[in-house]
């Protein structure tokens, strides 16, 4: 695969979230202006960070006059299973040039990230310019649509039917980046792991849960391939 | 009517630039210390998970406790949600948001008329 040619397979691999993302961020538009947020500023926060769930989150902390400190904390802390992905992406776009890994980190986004890592696993073949390209073109579907559907959102900022029920969208789409990336059974032991964990530590403040709950997944999948490996070759 | 309260215009983009920055920070981290260098074998047999391991933890709470219902446990939202994940691992990505956000608004329908 030609470099080129990966961010074309890369942007349309990622259009069917269009449909999520637009109404998302077109919510978050809307929600912001209600906020009492100019345009600028609505735009300021989605170019500034363009991770939806803690623009909300600290949108909701600044309403309930929460101290400055915690609201930003709490925000971040539901950005931080983005240093998981971070990390998953060293072994193949590590080999970027820094200003091109900054620029990589600036758009990295949750169903670009999981496009991504997907098609790594499918195809170890491709070489490491065709996967950073592939990379680039994932995150080009995304994140224009990110900040025209707030500006949308922003500009018309007419309540969106409650009828939609589009906070569902959210959950159903994290479920659609789930179900592809099940590919064994360790996989699956993980998301069982994921699932209990974020059940069983959602008492944590600042949504720690998600991370403790994400670690033990991981430790719980590397764990099960580990011992698959070593009694299929006993 | 009381007015909804408005946000202080400092204290917004105090938290909005902080904001940014720390999520650039945290999307940054491992690329822009790591990058280039190769992992271990112990971090990459981790890293593999890292998808299945994150979203399940993000959408669990979110399907059981839903915001909008105030956090009570909601079967349409349930049901629809497994509808999601099923179509999701037999068929594609859009098959699983039409068949979450299908069920969910056929399921409605079918309450409302009861």
């Amino acid at each position: 695969m030609t470099p080129r040619a990966a961010f074309w397979s890369g942007f349309w691999a990622c259009a069917p979230f269009v449909v999520i993302v637009v109404p998302y961020s077109t919510l978050f538009g809307v929600v912001a202006r209600d906020a009492g947020l100019d345009v600028l500023q609505t735009m300021s926060m989605s170019v500034l960070v363009i991770a939806g769930a803690s623009q909300f989150t600290a949108l909701a902390l600044l309403q309930d006059n929460a101290p400055v400190f915690i609201a930003l904390f709490t925000a971040l802390a539901v950005n931080l299973r983005m240093a998981m992905y971070s990390a998953a992406l060293v072994p193949h776009i590590g080999h970027a040039r820094l200003s091109v890994r900054a620029l990589a980190a600036y758009l990295m986004v949750d169903q670009a990230f999981a496009v991504a890592v997907r098609t790594y696993e499918d195809r170890p073949e491709m070489s490491p310019a065709a996967k950073l390209a592939y990379y680039f073109g994932a995150m080009a579907m995304i994140c224009p649509w990110w900040y025209g559907g707030s500006l949308a959102g922003a500009l018309v900022g007419q309540a969106i039917p409650a009828s939609f029920h589009l906070d569902f969208a959210v959950p159903v789409c994290f479920i659609a980046l789930t179900a592809p990336l099940i590919r064994s059974l360790p996989h699956l032991i993980a998301v069982f792991v994921s699932m209990a964990g974020s059940v069983a530590f959602g008492w944590l403040p600042w949504s720690l849960g998600i991370i403790v709950a994400a670690a033990l997944a991981m430790v719980a999948g590397a764990q099960a391939e580990l011992y698959l490996k070593r009694r299929a070759s006993s | 009517m009381m007015e909804a309260p408005l946000i202080d215009n400092g204290t917004f983009w105090l938290v909005t630039i902080l904001l940014g920055i720390g999520t650039f920070i945290i999307r940054f981290s491992f690329l822009g210390l790591f990058g280039g260098r190769q992992l271990p074998d112990w971090a990459l047999l981790h890293l593999r998970y890292v998808g299945v391991a994150v979203f399940p933890a993000l959408f669990t709470p979110q399907v059981l406790w839903p915001a909008a219902t105030d956090g009570m446990f909601d079967p349409i939202r349930f049901v629809a949600a497994a509808a999601a994940f099923v179509v999701g691992l037999r068929v594609n990505v859009i098959g699983a948001i039409v068949a979450g956000m299908g069920t969910l608004y056929a399921l409605q329908f079918i309450a409302s008329l009861l």
